[in-house]
């Protein structure tokens, strides 16, 4: 790059001092003429060389070419100043691109600088420092402070507060002791910890997390796809036109001269590269990808960005999105035994299952669960549960579940999770779960509205009472309660109905047990992703923290990289047309057309960075 | 089957766009793209004809670019 930037320096003051010194008469003709020539050939002479070899191997239309033909005819019809100028130009515009690429490709190279270096491996009493691809799963890992954690493990002995932001965006750092997963691309900030090695180095979520954010534009979105279809077109489009704009008018219009109108035809010629344009778009794209996955925000495919930027409609699951998932015993009501019976039996009942009810209930009995006192175990989705504990049947589940095997109950309305149970078909009481709203869930509803979503639906498999709570508080629009599994699609289907035409639907949910609601949306949005395979898997966008907030984040950051792109290729387009009329009537010279094109070419560059900064939005 | 190839030294948009066009032309392929920015390359397409694919793209690449090396990622 630098030999290219000295080859313009020398060539742009032999190329001044030619035409100062020619204008003012302080040498001759010829001189002058020499003067340019030796700064053409220094500019422009590895584009005159590129060329021929590219035309060997039988390829014409490439920019090389058009812009030697254009230079050379310059100077064939005598505008030597004009020959020399548009190569200067060009190649001015040429080293910017490549500066442009290469500052992009580093600063986003800088985004992902998650990738750790090495290992510390503990071999004996040893510790050996070697490539992370080299560890294996079960080997035990030293990671000191300051370093990155290099793979996914389990820490064994320390204990320490680890970065997650590379990962996360998030800034608060997390404490990790033995027992606890560490996440590889984290940073050890304090003590010293021993982790025993738990997914290999191409499993790891740091390798998961750059594949996805490098593949990303992989997936083009439509005006990346438009603007590839529109380069393919554009170049020999432009090159007939001037072809026909040479030879043409001089034999239709009396009186026109043949070199007047070549000299037209060159000015299209020099405007014929698409370049800047099939550049900055795609930039746009990778820098809003890059800038949000910085923010802890991971797109799959710069269609996905696209598609954020015309949501309409937001659809959440409740329990694990817009609620923590994280239950608790609040009442116990039994009718005919103790509370500390109720809990046992409930617990036992539901002891197999790893749903977060289940899970509460365990917590909340506390005793170790004997699973000899547990004869059968059937699980009725979306009602509950039917279990042999002690050789007694047990019913522990919703509403639906006492209606359907026919046993009165409590039927009064209470906001939280229900679990009815019933033994040997008499009812023995009911337990009251509660979750708990996320600080940020009423915040984010909020601020999509500000950012035009149309509606905020509520999906869930709860009971209608606890689903009109959360969505009364978080003035969502719509709840969908009681749900089952398979519902939750249909529910979909018909949502995505409301949509306008070019509107898009966007599902939010947690990954784990939605991977078909994720795959029917638009867009599927994952939460949690950090350490979750499933949610990175099933979903189109990544969120990695349990902020719901982040999908305000990602919108802004779509509608801002989408607009970046627009202005780029309406200004872009604009640009090149008025330049085409403009020489087509004779009213532009040639080094208008160059100066604009590069011009329009280097502010388009610079527009699409603005795109990676994201950190405000 | 998907493969990833990363293009060393990738030096226009317009050519990575032409390699983009050209390879998604090739029998067998499915979805390709090139990605200037990250100079990677990823193909899809059929399984039984990816050493066919592979060998054309190879050919296509280095008809537009000469200076790019292609290389298994």
């Amino acid at each position: 790059m630098k030999k290219q930037l000295w080859r313009i320096i020398i060539g742009a003051v032999i190329f001044i001092a030619a035409v100062i010194s020619g204008s003012a008469g302080f040498i001759g003709e010829s001189l002058r003429i020499s003067m340019l020539m030796i700064s053409y050939v220094i500019v422009g002479g590895d584009v005159i060389k590129e060329a021929a070899v590219n035309i060997i191997r039988g390829r014409v239309f490439d920019e090389n070419f058009l812009m030697g033909l254009a230079t050379i005819g310059a100077i064939f019809i005598g505008e030597y100043p004009e020959a020399v100028a548009v190569m200067l130009f060009y190649q001015i515009g040429e080293l910017f691109q490549n500066y442009a690429v290469d500052k992009s490709r580093k600063s986003i190279a800088g985004l992902m600088d998650i990738r750790p270096d090495y290992a510390n491996v503990k071999r004996g009493d040893e510790l050996v420092k070697v490539d992370p691809d080299e560890v294996r799963i079960g080997d035990i890992i030293v990671i000191k402070t300051g370093e990155k954690v290099p793979l996914d493990g389990r820490v064994i002995e320390g204990r320490s507060m680890v970065d997650t932001s590379a990962l996360t965006g998030e800034s608060v750092p997390r404490e990790v002791g033995a027992g606890d997963a560490v996440l590889s691309g984290c940073i050890n900030i304090s003590g010293v910890i021993t982790a025993e090695v738990t997914r290999e180095y191409e499993e790891s979520t740091v390798s998961k997390i750059l594949d996805l954010v490098e593949n990303a534009s992989s997936k083009k979105s439509r005006s990346e796809k438009f603007i590839t279809r529109f380069a393919a077109y554009y170049t020999p489009v432009v090159v007939i036109i001037a072809a026909l704009l040479a030879v043409v008018p001089p034999l239709v219009i009396e009186g026109a001269v043949f070199s007047d109108w070549l000299y037209r035809a060159l000015s299209f010629l020099v405007v014929s590269c698409p370049c800047a344009l099939v550049l900055s778009i795609p930039l746009s794209f990778f820098g809003g990808i890059g800038g949000a996955s910085r923010r802890g925000v991971l797109v799959k495919g710069s269609n996905y960005l696209e598609a954020l930027a015309r949501t309409e409609i937001i659809v959440f699951d409740k329990t694990g999105t817009l609620t923590k998932g994280v239950f608790n015993v609040q009442e116990v009501h039994p009718y005919g035994l103790s509370e500390e019976e109720l809990l046992e039996i409930a617990a036992y009942a539901e002891s197999y299952s790893n749903h977060p009810i289940s899970m509460s209930l365990r917590r909340a009995y506390g005793k170790d669960i004997d699973n000899g006192r547990i004869s059968s175990m059937e699980e009725i989705p979306g009602h509950g549960v039917s279990a042999i504990v002690d050789g007694k049947k047990v019913l522990a589940g919703n509403i639906k579940l006492m209606e359907k095997m026919s046993i009165p109950c409590h039927k009064r309305e209470l906001a939280g999770t229900i679990v009815h149970v019933a033994v040997d078909g008499k009812y023995s009481g009911y337990i009251i779960i509660a979750d708990e709203i996320k600080p940020d869930s009423a915040k984010t509803i909020k601020e999509l509205k500000a950012a035009n979503i149309k509606q905020t639906v509520m999906l869930t498999g709860d009971s209608m009472n606890v689903g009109l709570q959360v969505a009364n508080e978080l003035a969502m629009d719509k709840v969908y309660a009681e749900l089952l599994p398979g519902d939750k699609v249909d529910k979909l289907e018909e949502i995505l109905s409301w949509k306008s035409p070019k509107g898009k639907l966007a599902f939010v949910g947690d990954g784990i047990n939605d991977a078909p609601v994720l795959a029917r949306a638009d867009i599927g949005i994952a939460m949690g992703g950090l350490g979750s395979d499933a949610a990175i898997e099933a979903a189109d966008i990544v969120i990695m923290t349990d902020e719901p907030s982040k999908i305000v984040t990602a919108i802004r950051i779509a509608k801002k990289t989408l607009n970046i792109a627009y202005q780029n290729i309406v200004f872009a387009i604009g640009r090149k047309v008025a330049v085409l009329v403009l020489s087509a009537l004779g009213l532009s010279s040639m080094w208008a057309a160059i100066f604009a094109d590069v011009g329009v070419a280097v502010l388009a560059i610079l527009n699409s960075f603005r795109a990676l900064n994201v950190s405000r939005l | 089957m998907k493969r990833k190839f990363v293009l060393e030294g990738l030096g226009c948009a317009n050519c990575a766009a032409k390699m983009e066009r050209a390879i998604n032309a090739l029998d067998g392929v499915k979805e390709a793209s090139v990605n200037f920015i990250t100079a990677k390359l990823v193909i899809e397409g059929e399984e039984e004809k990816m050493p066919e694919i592979v060998k054309q793209a190879e050919k296509i690449i280095k008809s537009i670019e000469s200076q790019v090396v292609m290389k298994k990622a």
